[in-house]
């Protein structure tokens, strides 16, 4: 008997830990085999993807991907043609509304109010608010609170739809390319807000075709492509994985007989020429002994955009 | 639910009241219409005939003279003065006036084209035989209903179809054109929710107008509402109601302006000349009779006018209420079914 209760009481401890862990571990979000098809268009080719609460999860491709159609069939702004989409291991109900928050791409503010009257509307279509003062501390707005919709800029209009989408105080928050528009200082800004919701262990399921924004904020990049997942990961992990070396820009272009013998791959993108290679020293030997103009040369550790340009062949801002 | 109604319902109110342009054109619109009563009752204003008039010559018979004279009292014709007989002329070939004389020449012109022109020409030739006809006249009896009394239930019905049908179509339309529709989808706002708060907020603007207009020709006409005005605002809800969710079900799923302005007058026009609003239909062929039935503004006419006109009270037109109880539920539920957040 004296053992029993140690025992029992360890024992449920564990059970509980099993519990909460296999709890834990049941992503947020789910998709399997999502298909979305238009007329003559596969917008969306079997596209699957688990998110763990707390993740920032960022779908990164050139326009055209099939990003904001994935993000939208998501949202059940669309039907989806085929496939699934689980929330909380569960297909998405009533509570979905009501416990995510969502940033579209575009989209108007309604006319004729302020900043605080749409943020006050939006928090009252839901049953779970935000704190008004938090969501205007967080999202930066005191000093355009009383202003009228019409009358703020580009980025205090996104960090507004940014505090809308947060005023139901969601779990998984939806960022369809939440920057694009906006000059670097305001993309800047809106990061480092993100950064603090991401601080918050709130889900982020964000878009962008912005290679920076990607690596900066998210913790697992799916990088797409003519409505496929070409390759997923963390930032690091894809880099490590499919990239080892660095990447060679010349700002001019060669004739290609000129890169005949360079020991790697080499890419025209626009007016310039980029080398991806391991063997930098190589390279340059051998493009000095074509006598290659290295004016203006930059050398540089590759990034995820030297990673699509290597899996697709082409630039992810195209 | 309701808090998300009173919400949508307030931010609307908002926006209209704030909107300048729409403010002013709502409030300023009765009172123009109010000006056109003033304009349209008033002497002049209620001539039906425009009859131009050459300088007269001397030596006309006796008879002829008398005819004229007895012409020139007719009331509700304004008689305009001509020194130029080719100006005159040219005046009646394009309609200007609808007829022309030159006294003492035992001359008048008139255009065969005209329907009026031919109205004036008999009035002119019956002036002489006033005296010799066979028929007695005979006085209305009982509670006459003057033209402006029977007029003005009309006017408000068709002032609160334009701005049921253009108030809220458009304005849907403009939300699914711009984005903020697709935005309120992805909150837990449904369909009939917006659509509710979009009905009820219109109501209070449609009630608070028409109450604007009412008083204003009251006081100006003197005129008054001979049944119950609980009955006369009830029927005015109702048929503003009804117009007000057809307004919705034509801006269910476009997300064009134009389109949707084209739609519009495509309903209105129709609309507005067959519901009697200016003119009775009776003696209209059988089938127009009919389908001036189809529109909710026949009924709120016919209804409003019922208790303004006769005193009839609400029971007495439940046929109009029903019908226009059951086009609103009609036409809610089938812009509920029809209705798309997003433009295609």
């Amino acid at each position: 008997m004296f053992m029993i209760g140690p025992l029992f009481v360890k024992n449920s401890l564990i059970v509980k830990d099993i519990v909460g862990k296999l709890i834990a571990m049941q992503p947020i979000l789910a998709v399997r085999d999502l298909v979305k098809l238009y007329p003559g268009v596969r917008a969306v080719d079997g596209v699957s993807f688990a998110i763990d609460p707390g993740m920032c999860f960022g779908l990164l491709g050139p326009n055209g991907a099939g990003k904001t159609t994935t993000i939208e069939v998501i949202e059940g702004i669309s039907p989806k043609t085929s496939g699934e989409v689980l929330y909380k291991g569960k297909p998405r109900e009533a509570r979905f509304r009501e416990e995510v928050g969502i940033q579209l791409q575009t989209t108007e503010l309604p006319q004729f109010l302020t900043v605080r009257e749409s943020l006050e509307m939006f928090r009252n279509l839901y049953h779970r608010k935000a704190d008004l003062d938090e969501l205007i501390g967080a999202c930066r707005l005191e000093e355009i609170l009383d202003r009228d919709n019409r009358q703020i800029s580009g980025g205090q209009k996104q960090r507004l739809l940014l505090a809308m989408a947060l005023a139901n105080d969601p779990e998984l928050l939806f960022l369809d390319e939440p920057t694009t528009g906006l000059d670097p200082q305001a993309r800047r800004y809106l990061w480092e807000i993100v950064t603090q919701i991401k601080s918050k262990n709130k889900t982020i399921v964000l878009t962008t075709h912005y290679m920076e924004e990607a690596q900066f904020l998210c913790d697992i990049v799916a990088i797409m492509d003519n409505g496929k997942i070409i390759a997923m990961g963390s930032p690091d992990e894809l880099l490590k994985e499919h990239l080892q070396g660095a990447a060679i820009i010349l700002p001019h272009d060669l004739p290609e007989k000129s890169l005949q013998n360079v020991p790697c791959k080499w890419f025209k993108v626009g007016d310039r020429i980029e080398i991806q290679t391991e063997r930098v020293n190589d390279c340059m030997q051998i493009l000095i002994a074509q006598g290659v103009d290295l004016t203006g040369m930059t050398v540089r550790s590759q990034n995820l955009e030297d990673l699509f340009l290597k899996l697709t062949g082409k630039e992810i801002r195209s | 639910m309701w808090n998300r109604i009173r919400t949508l319902f307030k931010a609307r109110n908002k926006e209209f009241y704030r909107d300048k342009s729409a403010l002013g054109w709502n409030f300023l619109f009765p009172f123009l219409i109010i000006l056109g009563f003033n304009f349209m009752f008033s002497q002049d204003g209620q001539n039906l005939y425009k009859v131009g008039v050459l300088p007269p010559i001397h030596g006309e018979s006796a008879v002829i003279e008398k005819e004229y004279q007895l012409f020139l009292q007719s009331k509700y014709i304004e008689f305009v003065e001509f020194d130029s007989e080719l100006e005159a002329l040219d005046k009646l070939n394009h309609h200007r006036i609808d007829f022309l004389v030159k006294p003492g020449s035992s001359k008048y012109w008139v255009s065969s084209s005209s329907p009026k022109g031919y109205i004036v020409e008999r009035l002119l030739k019956a002036g002489g035989e006033n005296s010799q006809s066979g028929f007695i006249r005979q006085s209305v009896e009982g509670r006459e209903i003057p033209y402006v009394e029977w007029l003005f239930p009309g006017i408000l019905g068709m002032n609160m179809m334009f701005s049921s049908l253009f108030g809220v179509g458009y304005v849907v339309v403009r939300y699914r054109k711009n984005g903020v529709l697709k935005r309120l989808s992805v909150t837990p706002v449904k369909p009939y929710e917006f659509l509710t708060a979009q009905v009820i907020s219109r109501m209070f603007l449609l009630l608070a107008t028409t109450a604007i207009v009412y008083t204003g020709c009251a006081l100006l006409y003197n005129f008054e509402c001979r049944g119950s005005y609980v009955d006369l605002i009830i029927i005015f809800a109702v048929g503003g109601f009804s117009m007000v969710a057809l307004g919705l079900l034509i801006a269910a799923r476009s997300s064009s302006e134009e389109f949707a302005g084209g739609i519009l007058n495509l309903i209105a026009w129709p609309m507005m000349f067959l519901s009697e609003v200016w003119f009775s239909l009776e003696g209209a062929e059988p089938w127009v009779q009919q389908l001036s039935k189809v529109f909710p503004l026949t009924h709120l006419i016919d209804g409003a006018r019922k208790i303004m006109n006769d005193g009839t009270s609400l029971f007495e037109i439940r046929y109009q209420v029903i019908s226009l109880i059951i086009m609103s539920g009609i036409f809610l539920v089938a812009g509920s079914y029809f209705f798309k957040w997003q433009k295609d």
